[in-house]
């Protein structure tokens, strides 16, 4: 994004949108180290198979359970050492940033997609069909999200797909709600009328007028859903109702490493480690996200 | 007022005919016949099934059945568990007073930190304190809790065997459930080391669930004091004179608090989710580890209540927040 902004031409009288946009994110320091962090997350995922330096399943029966190379006993065959099956941990954490990558994404996308049409419609409906579209989110409301979630899986069966579509159900009414409140407020600018009285459809109305207008909240609530996204696959992957061994989901990996605790402190310490770091730098990039696309939502 | 109370009970309502009726579909939803799941390895008869079928009312239209059980629910008939055979219902309140205890000390832990480091990072607006106390909040508010749990097991009690890693009470302690509190229960029976039992298994709970719970109402804090701190009746204030611990203290956090217990209130969804895996972690005998055990068990009828009862206390706290707030905010009841 910084070369991009930096090739703009500098005659430019206005500054470009993209460009605005940069000298607002990049004020704040966090969401730069954020963005980072993120970039490495997301280069780490697309190269996984690359980066790694073993496959992730392949089991070391003469290595089982070594410490990290920095401490005594390990080596730096293995950096961040081996689980109780022998398998390397870093091989292991490289390829379980594909999974979290890819539950973000689609959930992200589902929830969002889905959010925006049911809010829309919600904002343009009569109202008998807003009320009962709000009332239905209410209902999902109403339900922890995990728990929700929790319940999905045991319905659909326990695995990482299954676990995707539930947290993304769950994360819907916040996308309706949302869409729908900046659309109430949008429906009575002039610029709205105006297309109406000439003579934009329905459907123009929704996505192409007033849609764009209300993307900004969408866009920070969608990078905030990404980490917790992540963060809640991973506790149903913990509960083992996500991802299934020996699949190398983080969360799936504290699972397996649970009754370790005591005697391996890496085995535990790594994979939480990694999600800590990758939802951190995605909320500091939310943050970021925030102050520079919505003044009005801005922390002070 | 009265007619504020009136139309959000209104909406209470169909929320609630919701929730009952998702927990209703629920155990119809799923794949496999209900029966045959109780019945188990052992299978039933023709005879036995068709008379399990009318027993759960599976002859009768769907409408019925649904009327049947929302009558049920209002009668606090909440079916049997599978497993135990006992009443959902009575199960539910043997084991609510655990994940209650351990909620509102985690709030407790979460308020007192969190409204202090909220003011101060105000105070200290873009000094060290403010970017150190936020860091940690953000930190805090990114946390896998579960993963935060094992840290502090590996820490407090593997390495400095400092609290015990699971259960509510020492084995040694046996004393009959009054109150359902443990606290409150070691200390009526009077047995020496009871009560201090009790505490230390609870502090590693109390954190680990606490702690999203904290980086909320510090973030919440600071931002709502920042807001107040740019008013005029605080420079008002100041002009007067008022000590500075006397306008933070005084004038500024009381009008702050506002916002920041309604964001106390909407955490009872997240402590409700964050028990499930505290308690899973830590053994505690709550709500949030029965449910995760049950639905590992399959015991379907407990799932179904558990979520039904769940929803409906997150709902009244939700409507209890609403109503308290229309009375601490006139401007609320008149939207």
């Amino acid at each position: 994004m910084a070369e991009l902004s930096a090739t703009t031409p500098k005659t430019e009288d206005r500054p470009s949108a993209l460009r605005e946009f940069w000298f607002y994110f990049s004020e704040n320091r966090g969401a730069v180290i954020g963005l980072y962090v993120f970039m490495a997350f997301v280069i780490c995922a697309a190269f996984a198979p690359l980066l790694a330096p073993y496959d992730p399943t392949e089991q070391f029966r003469d290595h089982i359970l070594q410490p990290p190379a920095w401490q005594e006993g390990g080596s730096w065959a293995f950096p961040l050492g081996t689980d109780p099956l022998g398998r390397d941990m870093l091989s292991r954490l490289i390829m379980g940033s594909r999974y979290s990558f890819f539950v973000g994404i689609v959930v992200v996308c589902v929830a969002v997609t889905g959010g925006v049409i049911i809010g829309l419609l919600s904002g343009f409906a009569p109202k008998w069909v807003d009320t009962l579209i709000m009332r239905v989110m209410d209902i999902i409301l109403s339900f922890p999200s995990l728990l929700l979630a929790l319940v999905l899986v045991a319905i659909l069966g326990p695995s990482l797909t299954n676990a995707m579509i539930a947290i993304a159900i769950v994360f819907q009414p916040h996308y309706v709600r949302l869409t729908r409140a900046s659309v109430l407020s949008e429906r009575q600018k002039d610029y709205v009328t105006s297309a109406r009285v000439a003579g934009a459809g329905k459907a123009r109305l929704m996505f192409k007028t007033v849609l764009p207008n209300c993307l900004a909240p969408i866009i920070v609530q969608a990078a905030l859903s990404f980490s917790t996204a992540i963060l809640d696959a991973a506790a149903l992957g913990f509960l083992g109702m996500g991802a299934q061994p020996p699949t190398p989901e983080w969360g799936t990996m504290l699972a397996e490493a649970r009754e370790f605790i005591l005697r391996a402190w890496w085995v535990v310490t790594f994979p939480g480690l990694a999600i800590l770091v990758t939802v951190l730098a995605i909320n500091l990039m939310g943050d970021g996200l925030r102050d520079a696309l919505d003044p009005k939502l801005k922390r002070s | 007022m009265f007619g504020y109370f009136l139309s959000r009970l209104g909406m209470f309502v169909p929320t609630f005919l919701g929730v009952t009726l998702i927990s209703f579909m629920f155990i119809r939803v799923l794949p496999g016949d209900p029966i045959i799941v109780m019945a188990g390895e052992r299978g039933m008869t023709e005879e036995r099934y068709q008379e399990m079928v009318v027993k759960l009312g599976f002859d009768k239209p769907v409408l019925q059945q649904y009327w049947d059980y929302l009558v049920g629910v209002m009668h606090g008939d909440l079916g049997e568990s599978f497993v135990t055979k006992k009443p959902v219902w009575d199960e539910f309140f043997a084991l609510f007073p655990a994940t209650l205890e351990l909620s509102i000390c985690a709030m407790i832990f979460a308020v007192a930190l969190g409204l202090p480091a909220g003011v101060i990072a105000a105070v200290n607006r873009g000094k060290f304190f403010d970017r150190a106390l936020m860091s940690s909040a953000l930190v805090g508010y990114s946390m896998p809790i579960f993963w935060w749990a094992l840290l502090l097991i590996i820490v407090f009690s593997g390495n400095l065997g400092w609290t015990p890693v699971s259960g509510r009470i020492d084995l040694l302690y046996y004393f009959p459930s009054v109150t359902g509190f443990m606290l409150i229960d070691s200390l009526l029976s009077g047995q020496e080391g009871a009560f201090t039992s009790a505490v230390r298994h609870l502090i590693l709970p109390t954190i680990v669930l606490g702690t999203i719970p904290l980086a909320v109402i510090a973030r919440q804090t600071r931002s709502a004091m920042l807001e107040v701190l740019g008013e005029d009746y605080i420079r008002t204030a100041r002009a007067k004179g008022l000590a500075p611990t006397r306008i933070n203290g005084l004038h500024a956090l009381r009008n702050a608090l506002i916002p920041v217990i309604t964001v106390i209130g909407l955490s009872v969804g997240t402590l409700l989710a964050g028990a499930i895996l505290t308690e899973t972690i830590f053994s505690w005998p709550g709500i949030g580890k029965w449910m995760v055990d049950s639905i590992f068990r399959r015991d379907y009828p407990v799932v179904q209540g558990g979520l039904l009862m769940i929803a409906v206390i997150v709902m009244l706290v939700n409507l209890l927040v609403d109503v308290l707030y229309g009375i601490i905010n006139p401007k609320i009841r008149r939207r």
